[in-house]
């Protein structure tokens, strides 16, 4: 067969690189390559005449100078003295930390919203597509500068919760909700606190050994312990008599208003508060419709098979149903973490200090070194999406269905 | 044995009752609100905590709403006129309407020309959208660029026109040699378009008062017109960008699909911000020196490639959710690849793909906000620098977002409404 089709060989003309589909795939992809290098060289001559007429190279050595900057929210020790690094650090962990609360609280709301959604109280359902189409429809930028505008400029001043007339007051002596931000009492670790924690640790790891074993034993005998209380039990007992033998190692401090601010306690700013409520209420509103899509892509067979097997309906939505949702659910979810922690990057507009604001902005401005901040700006990012994207396929290729 | 069966049926019944209608409990309304309401205690306690919810939002909003101030000229009067009254301010729309809309910078006797070209916007984009206008219309598309950029930016009609004559040359030359080879056609179009291009440049700058409008630089862009400026054009180039990137990261010509895997990867990798940081800072140590490129066309260039990574994403899924059939139909019809391209995978690939591109479409036009960041004025850069700014109207802040939010509202929610009745009308399966 080849041998008819098969042209002569030694017979190559110049015009067979533009007509003969052997050759032609290598012209284009020559002539791609050939751009592609041309492109890089022009940018590549640019940016070298460019740094030499501005007299600049690219160092990275202005990440060891001392930034000479305050940021308000930070979880590492940092002042101005800090090198630049230290504040690039301080930025990834302030980036990693919104995203991660935004994650929680967003897949909280959009299960519930999503389900909600589905409900067959109509007034719900309703409230629901509303809350999803208003919420989805306008830029994540103006709820969080709403967000921002409601803690800042709604919110009492400190002085406010000040004196015998107070026209603000705190809820329960715990919480300050203040336009600094919020006020919320502060762990206080005394010595032997790592023991109750210790044993809370470990009680989680016996609940979850006790969880398994019932499992076992329902598969294996068909007798079903109960599972609610003994969880209970076993996770807080344990936990409690060793908070007293202990006497009582973990206390917690008050906010408590002193001079013209609150002392002590833990202070939430008001930036990081905006940001998360806002990437919250946003990414919740994507994450309820792919939830709603998940569960109404599981056919209702599935669901009438379960129920005429006599399970009672909560077992069909754990049992039947929501394994099989959690498949079409959770690829979209990842995918919506990774939406948080790239919008994370709008902090900068209401002056959280995450990578972006601190690396991308000061540091940029102070040090005028735009290529070098912009390039590990972006590194970092693509770090991340590239780590998550790789979570995604592991977890994808081991709940597909195995298929012939 | 039939006397033992006849005996136990004692009496047959031989007549109908009339029919009757429900109970009044089981029908109408009342039916329902019990099925969809109250149908059980949670559900009933869900139905009053929504309740709750919805008089808790509407006693605060429409009071608010419905007692506004209109007619003020800043923020002191304004609240000497509501006396205390917790309601809307809203004379700051009125007042600075047109910097909401216009921005700034752009000349006052001039805002006609935006509010005609997106007028016309409608016309233009009405045959793409509706498939049973008459078919002439899309020739007004064609030309729309064309006037709508005579319109926003000025100058010298004749820059667009002979713009519009470049193109027009580059699409009959590629017409007429479109039969023999496809690849040939484009490559010879493009150049004929280059070619007139360049040719018109030597006679247009001579002639540069025929017909000409102001000119207005794009940095006197602003307010809205610009998020609309950027959305409409941003989204119009990312497409066909978007499918060359989705093709050729399908392709199996390995230099080909390493490139535009490499791009897409790293664009969707990364977010906005950076990208416009690297328009606003980064690009110009990239150009030849001396170079003064536009801050807004620099946006645009990066926004356009942002938006075409996502939506070659979004073909990347059509594509593959062909049936191989289509493809092996194509080759065994004899088409070459880019005939079946054109005439087969594409049409269907893109179908497949509307609902996601709407999404790329609507999230891009979401995310021009963002450029208030990198500090141009748009919609949401106007409302956070000088309006808020300013003496008279520091402090008002519900109104101004509230009219943000509802306008970014109206765009998106009809855009994703056409696009769910677009799926419904290109439905071709029989469900």
């Amino acid at each position: 067969m080849t041998t008819m089709s098969d042209p002569q060989q030694g017979s190559f003309r110049l015009s067979m690189l533009l007509n003969d589909t052997r050759y032609r795939s290598y012209t284009f992809q020559f002539i791609a390559l050939i751009l592609l290098i041309a492109l890089m060289a022009f940018l590549g001559i640019n940016l070298v005449r460019n740094l030499a007429e501005a007299g600049l190279n690219i160092s990275y050595g202005f990440l060891n100078v001392p930034a000479g900057y305050d940021i308000n929210q930070s979880l590492i020790d940092y002042n101005s003295q800090s090198s630049n690094l230290r504040a690039a650090m301080v930025g990834i962990i302030n980036t990693l930390l919104v995203a991660f609360l935004a994650c929680v609280t967003a897949t909280i709301l959009g299960v519930i919203a999503g389900v909600a959604r589905l409900s067959k109280n109509w007034l719900v359902s309703k409230l629901m597509s509303v809350y999803v189409e208003i919420f989805r429809n306008i830029p994540v930028l103006i709820w969080i500068l709403m967000i921002y505008t409601l803690m800042t400029a709604v919110l009492p001043a400190p002085n406010k919760f000040r004196g015998d007339n107070a026209t603000s007051s705190m809820l329960f002596d715990a919480f300050a909700f203040t336009n600094r931000g919020i006020y919320i009492p502060a762990p206080v670790w005394g010595p032997g606190s790592m023991i109750v924690v210790a044993t809370f640790v470990l009680s989680i790891i016996a609940a979850i050994i006790y969880r398994r074993y019932a499992v076992s034993l329902l598969f294996r005998t068909g007798k079903l312990l109960p599972m609610g209380w003994p969880t209970a039990a076993i996770l807080l007992v344990p936990a409690i008599l060793m908070f007293f033998v202990m006497g009582s190692p973990i206390a917690l401090d008050y906010p408590e208003l002193k001079g013209f601010n609150f002392r002590g306690g833990l202070q939430i700013g008001a930036p990081l508060i905006a940001l998360w409520l806002a990437l919250s209420v946003y990414t919740g509103a994507f994450i309820a419709e792919n939830v709603r899509a998940g569960i109404q892509a599981i056919s209702k067979g599935q669901t009438e098979a379960a129920s005429s097997l006599g399970l009672r309906p909560k077992r069909v939505m754990n049992l039947v149903v929501l394994p099989q949702a959690l498949r079409v659910i959770i690829p979209p979810l990842i995918s919506q973490y990774l939406n948080i922690t790239k919008n994370s990057s709008l902090a900068i507009a209401v002056g959280y200090a995450d990578i972006t604001a601190t690396l991308g902005g000061i540091t940029l401005n102070q040090t005028g070194r735009a290529i070098e901040c912009v390039l590990l700006l972006m590194l970092f990012y693509l770090t991340i999406s590239l780590s998550i994207s790789a979570i995604m396929n592991v977890y994808n290729n081991s709940v597909s269905l195995k298929e012939r | 044995m039939s006397d033992t069966h006849a005996a136990s049926v004692p009496y047959v019944r031989d007549t109908m009752l009339p029919q009757h209608a429900p109970p009044p409990t089981a029908q109408g309304p009342v039916k329902w609100v019990r099925e969809s309401l109250f149908s059980s205690i949670p559900y009933t306690i869900l139905t009053l905590a929504a309740l709750y919810v919805i008089y808790l939002i509407l006693s605060g909003f429409l009071p608010w709403l419905l007692g506004g101030v209109w007619t003020t000229s800043n923020i002191r009067e304004c609240r000497e006129v509501l006396d205390g009254v917790q309601a809307g301010c809203f004379s700051v729309l009125t007042e600075r309407w047109n910097q909401l809309l216009f921005g700034i910078a752009y000349p006052q006797d001039g805002y006609w020309r935006p509010t005609l070209a997106f007028v016309l916007l409608f016309v233009a984009v009405s045959p793409v959208l509706f498939s049973n206008l008459p078919r002439g219309l899309i020739l007004f598309t064609v030309i729309y660029p064309f006037i709508a950029f005579w319109l926003v930016w000025g100058g010298s009609l004749l820059v667009p026109l002979s713009a519009l004559l470049a193109v027009v040359v580059g699409y009959v030359v590629y017409s007429r040699i479109v039969k023999t080879s496809f690849a040939g056609g484009l490559f010879a179009g493009l150049i004929a378009g280059i070619v007139t291009w360049f040719i018109c440049g030597f006679i247009t700058p001579s002639l540069s008062g025929v017909l000409a409008l102001e000119p207005v630089a794009s940095r006197n862009m602003g307010g809205f017109m610009l998020n609309m400026i950027l959305g409409v054009i941003c989204v119009s180039l990312s497409l066909p960008m978007g499918i060359l990137l989705a093709l050729g990261r399908q392709s199996s010509l390995p230099i080909i699909k390493l490139i535009c895997v490499v791009f897409i990867e790293f664009i969707r990798g990364v977010p906005l911000i950076t990208l416009l940081f690297v328009a606003n800072v980064v690009l110009a140590y990239f150009l030849p020196p001396g170079t003064n490129f536009d801050l807004i066309l620099r946006v645009i260039i990066m926004i356009t490639m942002f938006a075409s990574a996502y939506i070659a994403e979004v073909i990347r899924g059509g594509l593959a959710a062909l049936p191989r059939g289509q493809y092996e139909a194509a080759d065994s019809l004899g088409l070459d690849y880019a005939q079946a391209m054109r005439l087969i995978i594409l049409p269907q690939a893109l179908k497949i793909s509307i609902p996601g591109i709407v999404n790329v479409a609507v999230g891009l036009f979401k995310d021009t906000t963002l450029v208030s960041i990198i500090s141009m004025f748009d919609l949401v850069g106007m409302i956070r620098g000088p309006i808020l700014a300013s003496t008279d109207w520091n402090g008002v802040y519900w109104e101004l977002w509230g009219f943000a939010a509802l306008l970014f509202f109206v765009v998106c929610y009809g855009i994703s409404q056409y696009s769910q009745w677009l799926e419904r009308q290109l439905q071709t399966d029989h469900h």
